[in-house]
């Protein structure tokens, strides 16, 4: 299982990629393994407003459905279209071409600070670890 | 635990493995407990292993699968006192798809039975429904000159399935493939090994499956796979098993089957032979229900939508509630949402409302659709 070092990580088992303002988030390896093959992800709109800990979209399996967490406050810049066709890019490449939205930090967060509340790699392991 | 020790642990911890369990472990197999055993979800995509299937063929291990023996002179005859269908018919070497009800009508198990001599059957049930079927058998054959035997342990039960499995299988065999005929089972060797080798499946694709002795489920397994692979094989789990059956419209005991539903409400009156000399347990209550039409019909659906209709959704008929959807996935084959889903006789007749699937409070609009699903053409 893949927890690449310069990412962050939530509970839900979302990532997030800082940069500057701006974070990219998707599901982790660990996620799309225990889902099984991605059927479909209904993503928030762009221009949306999301709000950290709370579901924004989901993200269906053959298996189960689950809820989309946004791990940031913020406003939604952009959205992956390609999973519109191709689901299964989160399986082949979560932390890649199976990314799923990003959002816009307010004014005067983040920045290189993390938000609040986010996983070091180390911790996500741990997590994971005990789920495994 | 501490404390604890004046209680021994008369059973062992965990779901029990099968004898392919070091098999799957080293395929990486994702393995998941079903049932009480530790079986294989999948090894990789159960999309591709689904495909697969469709396109070649996949290896299943259904070792979970309860294997039960029905021996004697009266065993024809205990068989139909317990079953739906009439087992006495049955010729040596054919096999019948048949169910076990309770008084009520109420379906215990969906169930194959083979007969593998004149006195000598074996009933195939469900994992989770051996317990029930082997002592319902054990009661329901008093009286009557049968032996009843759990051999579940005894057994291990590969299937191989798809269009390719019969060229597959060919070289590996002593027994004539083409003169075995669907739902027709006979002794044999695979890999050199003595089995039971059966024409029957769960698919919906030509295919056999193969009861051998554990020991030599290692040893089958893997000269059916480097036989396989070249023509496309590769190890499918219970998830591809779960859509496959789904698309062939077969029904699965917990969805679409279980005790408050009877074979008619399931559309499978077929399998109950109500015009048995003797009777048999349920009859009663199956003849009347025989004669007052189903409280509910099993019907399928098909979605626009990308979202998955799942177990337990509600159905819509113009908005309001008219049915439960009992399995639903989004198929491989089709590249749609499909559903099977108990539904008011009513909505399924001329005037049609509009369907639709409460899918997490978004009503999804749906087709009824004719099972099943997929049917393989024949070549």
């Amino acid at each position: 299982m893949s927890v690449p070092a310069e990412l962050r990580y939530t509970a839900e088992h979302e990532w997030v990629a800082m940069n500057g303002p701006t974070a990219t988030v998707g599901i982790t390896d660990f996620a799309a393994r225990s889902l099984g093959d991605v059927v479909y992800v209904s993503l928030p709109a762009e221009g949306a407003s999301v709000t950290a800990e709370e579901p924004c979209g989901e993200v269906e399996s053959t298996k189960s459905v689950s809820d989309l967490y946004s791990p940031v406050d913020g406003e939604v810049t952009d959205i992956n279209g390609d999973l519109e066709d191709d689901p299964g890019l989160v399986n082949a490449d979560p932390y890649g071409a199976g990314w799923m939205f990003r959002v816009r930090l307010p004014p005067g967060s983040g920045d290189e600070d993390l938000p609040p509340g986010l996983l070091t790699p180390g911790e996500y392991e741990e997590l994971t670890k005990d789920s495994d | 635990m501490p404390g604890s020790s004046s209680n021994p642990p008369e059973k062992p911890s965990g779901p029990r493995a099968t004898p392919l369990r070091a098999v799957h472990e080293q395929l990486g197999a994702t393995l998941t407990g079903f049932a009480g055993w530790l079986m294989p979800l999948r090894y990789g995509s159960e999309t591709a292993e689904h495909l697969a299937v469709r396109r070649a063929a996949g290896l299943f291990d259904l070792s979970h699968m309860g294997e039960i023996a029905v021996t004697g002179p009266d065993a024809a005859a205990a068989l139909d006192h317990a079953l739906t269908g009439q087992l006495s018919a049955v010729a040596p070497g054919r096999a019948r798809y048949t169910m076990m009800c309770a008084e009520d009508g109420g379906v215990l198990d969906d169930l194959v039975v083979y007969r593998l001599a004149g006195e000598e059957f074996m009933v195939v049930a469900n994992a989770a429904n051996t317990a029930t079927v082997d002592g319902e058998l054990r009661r329901r054959s008093a009286g009557f000159d049968a032996r009843i035997t759990d051999q579940t342990a005894d057994y291990a039960l590969i299937a191989i399935q798809g269009p390719e499995a019969v060229g597959i299988l060919a070289p590996l065999t002593d027994a004539s493939l083409g003169d075995l005929k669907y739902y027709a089972a006979q002794r044999a060797t695979v890999a050199g090994r003595p089995v039971w080798l059966a024409r029957t499946g769960y698919t919906g694709e030509d295919g056999f499956e193969i009861f051998c002795l554990p020991d030599d489920a290692e040893p089958i397994w893997n000269a059916l796979t480097s036989a396989g692979v070249p023509a496309g094989l590769v190890p499918a789990g219970l998830a591809a098993r779960d859509t496959l059956r789904l698309e062939a419209g077969m029904p699965l005991y917990g969805n679409e089957l279980g005790p408050d539903v009877t074979p008619y409400d399931a559309g499978l009156g077929r399998v109950v032979k109500l015009e048995k000399p003797d009777g048999f347990v349920g009859a009663g209550a199956l003849a009347e229900r025989a004669t007052s039409g189903p409280r509910k019909v099993l019907a399928g659906l098909t979605l626009t939508t990308r979202r998955i209709p799942r177990h337990g959704y509600t159905v819509l008929a113009d908005g309001r509630a008219c049915g439960t959807v009992t399995s639903g996935a989004l198929s491989p084959t089709l590249g749609t949402p499909i559903a099977m889903a108990y539904l008011e006789p009513d909505v399924t007749r001329d005037p049609k409302p509009r369907l639709a699937v409460d899918i997490r409070g978004r009503a999804e609009s749906a087709d009824l659709t004719d099972l099943p699903f997929y049917r393989r053409s024949r070549a």
